[in-house]
């Protein structure tokens, strides 16, 4: 039996005095897609920052391969194998956008990472823009350069939060063809998403999030099954 | 107060001179700026590290026999660890808190150093000499510049450049920007920020103490001696910009020749003019000359 890439159990997390995550449970096998779904506040994006460690306190269990993390300073897990790219994106406007790139070290983990020219090679309008200043990119741009610069770290595992969000639609199709690669590349990847029709074709599993709960968890094959279910539970 | 009646040699040495002074608000508000860059601490025990540094190079030579050179090695490092307990034992717990605990702290700590030393050293000043290798003066033809304070001038750009490339050129510089920016996800890419936040808080008061070591031969080593330099670089610092580290550089050197100037063109009011200048920069650039609008 292979160790998950990632296993949560009876995960609650709190902000301050607001508890927002209510028992999470989520597995995830290495080398699969998953996507977070759910409304606005359900708490997509808490759960990925609950596993960087970046909520307030947080009680239960996260593994990442196998190792505990709850009790872990943020930047002891990311080295577990973690790549973390927020919803803000955060690139860093003091930067150019080679520093960004080059600004996350390479991780404690022996896999190597991508290199540099193969990220230039899969995002070349980087490659051009590389002595611009970070926040000079475009969206788009800026979208790309935040995944990218989690590859080169020999990250396996991703956290991606709401990469479509707000782009134009040939972006977001650049975006999922990058997924698509990275996949195929064997990385690991769990998505927040609001844009269902980006995430439907790309994940093997899904999980929807209602209240900091999972209310829902299905295969892509029951996809189509629960249109109805995610029609009145997403209000799309 | 006309411009034309006023000797060419006495400004240019005003003006030199000038430098000198502002060496040292280049010196002690790049440490400013670097640890408010990242802390968002107003460091008040400022005016105490620099001192400490004076201090220190006093003690060094009257009790242990060290030198100038070795001291002003020494000094930075042992204020730059007093400066690692500082930020680890008391500082790390006011972050949640508002701006203004770090500051109270900061001045707290000032209060209590230079009161302790005071009941030990009193008030009126202990004398340090120039070392030996820096004696005498150069004739620069307008004027006779001692060498000690040509190279005050020459260490302090060194350091300040030093601290600049540091900061703007190499990897840990990309670190320290960027956890400047957003210290959160720079530590879920795996660095360990609160690591770096210790460091770079010790390097800032190393700086003031570095400062403190140039300054004992030509100031009166004190308990008190950073009280009246510090007012003037806080002014330094809003002036450059909070947190802007070519900023206070510049504005630095640029502070110490203006008060120079004003001391032949008009001296009564060359002890007002940075807070004059403060005045018009922040009427017209609310951030400073270097800052960034937030």
């Amino acid at each position: 039996m292979t160790v998950p890439a990632l296993e949560i159990k009876d995960l609650n997390a709190w902000y301050g005095e607001s508890h927002v995550l209510h028992g999470v449970d989520l597995i995830v096998q290495p080398g699969e897609v998953v996507t977070l779904l759910g409304r606005n506040g359900a708490g997509r994006t808490t759960v990925l920052r609950a596993i960087m460690g970046l909520t307030g306190s947080r009680k239960g269990s996260i593994k990442v391969h196998g190792h505990e993390t709850v009790g872990l300073p943020t930047h002891r897990i990311a080295h577990l194998g973690i790549g973390y790219c927020p919803e803000e994106r955060g690139i860093f406007s003091t930067l150019s956008v080679e520093e960004n790139l080059l600004l996350p070290p390479v991780l404690k983990t022996q896999v190597p990472g991508m290199s540099i020219d193969d990220i230039y090679a899969m995002f070349p309008n980087l490659a051009e823009r590389r002595s611009s200043q970070g926040t000079r990119l475009s969206g788009g741009e800026q979208q790309m350069l935040a995944v990218a610069r989690i590859l080169r770290t020999g990250a396996q595992l991703l956290l991606l939060d709401e990469i479509s969000e707000g782009l134009a639609p040939v972006v977001v199709q650049a975006l999922a063809r990058m997924i698509t690669t990275l996949r195929a590349k064997g990385y690991t990847i769990v998505m927040v998403e609001q844009n269902f029709r980006f995430s439907a074709p790309l994940a093997d599993r899904f999980y929807v999030l209602e209240n900091g709960c999972v209310v829902e968890r299905f295969g892509a094959s029951q996809l189509s099954s629960k249109t109805e279910v995610l029609n009145e539970l997403l209000g799309v | 107060m006309n411009l034309f009646e006023i000797p060419l040699q006495a400004l240019l040495s005003q003006v030199v001179l000038g430098l000198v002074n502002g060496s040292f608000y280049a010196v002690l508000s790049l440490g400013l700026a670097v640890i408010f860059g990242l802390l968002n601490v107003i460091n008040f025990a400022h005016a105490a590290m620099f001192m400490l540094g004076a201090v220190l190079a006093w003690m060094g030579l009257n009790y242990w026999g060290l030198s100038y050179w070795v001291m002003l090695l020494v000094a930075p490092l042992a204020v730059g660890l007093l400066g690692v307990l500082i930020e680890r034992l008391l500082l790390r717990r006011l972050y949640q808190l508002d701006h203004l605990y770090g500051m109270l702290l900061t001045l707290g700590l000032t209060l209590l150093l230079e009161g302790a030393l005071r009941s030990v050293y009193g008030v009126s000043g202990l004398s340090y000499e120039v070392p030996e290798s820096l004696l005498g003066a150069t004739d620069l033809g307008f004027m006779i510049l001692p060498n000690y304070r040509a190279w005050v001038v020459l260490a302090s750009l060194l350091m300040c450049f030093f601290t600049w490339f540091v900061i703007e050129k190499t990897r840990v510089g990309a670190y320290l920007r960027a956890g400047t920016e957003n210290p959160k996800l720079v530590e879920a890419f795996g660095i360990n920020v609160p690591l770096m936040i210790t460091l770079t808080y010790a390097f800032g008061v190393a700086l003031a103490a570095f400062a403190g070591v140039l300054a004992a031969p030509v100031m009166q080593v004190s308990p008190l001696m950073g009280q009246s330099l510090i007012t003037v670089v806080f002014a330094v610092v809003v002036i450059g910009g909070m947190g802007s580290i070519l900023g206070s550089i510049l504005t630095g050197l640029a502070l110490g020749v203006i008060e120079g100037l004003a001391k032949v063109i008009y001296p009564e009011a060359s002890s007002t003019v940075v807070f004059l200048v403060m005045v018009l920069v922040l009427l017209m650039r609310p951030a400073g000359l270097f800052g960034k609008e937030k």
